[in-house]
């Protein structure tokens, strides 16, 4: 019988919950790396026991982790994120030059081919690759060729969140970095292309500009490539012809500000967002917390309310806190700022708690073992 | 024989318990201390120090005879009393956060 393994970062370290396919009892293992932050973890589709962890604090830097035995032990592997050559600057916050600093990793994405190979998504934005299991890093350079002089931070850093590879043609990857926009590569990662047409925001000073949007998070089905969704700043967005067009598909969403965005397993289009109430209020409408879901691929979208806090719920889903199993029934994640991991294991029509007081969640994944 | 205090998460991190004994030939200084803590724990590299300008970490102090040297010469010798192991090396993380 299949089982599911869901791999949550949070704040004060990170958590390893397991199913059996039912996904109705659930055995959680953790914590690992105890008060450090773990921006992300992610397994390898090739190898589901090889996983990697990002674990990072604002004391110690930057820790890679790996585990091959299915997040059961793990060790440090390589840790030294050094841009190529000279990096030259980005725009401060207040439109100054700023020399290039790396903070931390923000997202690893596990190649689809190997399963030492890597990609990494760090803060200040870049992209690296490891093709040893982690040991090195080596810097794809060809990203900051697309005006990154110009990229600046948005209030919660200038972090490369989203690497999505295309399956099905791995030389294919997307990426997305805060406050600087989205990109395509069609060459492994070596040269990119800016993708923002037909994204528009008023918090910029050209709302059409090419840099500058606030990409929060974009996600994929794996059987429509060309097709992309994006949870943006504000709007909810979709691309047929790979990110070289957008236009919005908020519909009928109560705010269209949020952070998550997934898509069911077996349809590609059915969609899922978390509507949180504003930029400056991050938490849901009303304190209550509910998914939306669009069968359309967008504009008419339903709550999904069924096992959520509907009365005094405050918490925030942040941009890599939710994501989808393979079962024949789609699992859905999501993770809270408040600590709370939730599945629904129907599509979205009803949820329940996998466990209520982590520390806040950063990022959840989910793998679907044989 | 010198001692070493590290904080709770390099200590977990080294998977070591307690205070770290190391062996420091030449002049003891903070910089032949944190060579050779590197050299036997490399997990540490980049925790105390950056990688590449090896400069201290912001939110690291070091701590000698109960007088914070962090903003010393990372090369001046270190007192007696460091050096022969009567007083510890303190690596300490700053107290902030939550």
């Amino acid at each position: 019988m299949s089982s599911v393994r869901v791999l949550v970062g949070t704040r004060k370290g990170a958590f390893v919950i397991e199913s059996d396919g039912k996904r109705q009892k659930w055995n959680v293992n953790g914590p690992f790396f105890g008060g450090w932050e773990l921006y992300h973890l992610k397994g390898s589709p090739v190898d589901p026991n090889r996983i990697y962890a990002s674990q990072s604090s604002s004391w110690f830097g930057q820790k890679i982790q790996r585990s091959d035995d299915g997040g059961k032990t793990w060790n440090p592997v390589g840790d030294k994120f050094a841009y190529d050559g000279t990096p030259g600057t980005h725009q401060w916050y207040d439109g100054t030059p700023h020399p290039w600093e790396f903070k931390r990793v923000w997202h690893l994405e596990p190649s689809v081919t190997d399963p030492d190979t890597v990609y990494a998504g760090v803060e200040d934005a870049a992209f690296f690759r490891s093709t040893d299991g982690g040991q090195s890093w080596h810097e794809l350079p060809g990203l900051r060729d697309q005006q990154g002089a110009k990229w600046m931070p948005g209030a919660g850093g200038m972090g490369l969140h989203t690497i999505l590879i295309d399956q099905n043609n791995p030389n294919r990857i997307f990426i997305a970095i805060s406050a600087a926009g989205a990109f395509r590569s069609e060459d492994g990662g070596n040269s990119w292309k800016i993708i923002t047409k037909g994204l528009h925001s008023q918090y910029i000073p050209d709302p059409t500009a090419e840099i500058g949007h606030c990409v929060h998070r974009i996600c994929m089905h794996k059987d429509k490539p060309n097709t992309l969704f994006m949870q943006k700043h504000w709007d909810v967005l979709r691309t047929d012809d790979a990110g070289d067009n957008w236009r919005e598909v908020s519909g009928n969403l109560p705010t269209d500000f949020g952070f998550c965005i997934d898509v069911h397993a077996h349809e590609p289009e059915t969609v899922y967002v978390v509507p949180i109430k504003s930029d400056s209020e991050h938490y849901p409408m009303d304190g209550a917390l509910r998914v939306y879901r669009s069968k359309t691929g967008g504009n008419d979208w339903e709550p999904m309310t069924k096992g959520l806090p509907q009365e005094n719920c405050f918490v925030n889903v942040l941009r890599d806190a939710m994501a989808v199993d393979t079962l024949d029934d789609c699992g859905i994640y999501f993770g809270t700022t408040g600590g709370q991991v939730y599945c629904s294991s129907d599509g979205g029509d009803n949820w329940s708690p996998i466990v209520r007081d982590l520390p806040a969640v950063l990022s959840v994944e989910v793998q679907t073992l044989p | 024989m010198i001692r070493v205090v590290l904080p709770f998460h390099l200590r977990n991190l080294a998977k070591v318990t307690g205070e770290v004994t190391l062996e420091v030939s030449g002049q003891v200084s903070m910089r032949s201390i944190l060579d050779a803590l590197e050299a036997r724990y490399p997990v540490l590299q980049g925790t105390i120090r950056d990688h590449g300008s090896i400069k201290r970490r912001p939110l690291i102090r070091f701590f000698v005879c109960e007088q914070d040297w962090s903003y010393e010469d990372p090369e001046a010798p270190l007192p007696e009393a460091v050096a022969s192991g009567r007083e510890p090396f303190f690596v300490v993380g700053a107290i902030a956060g939550g």
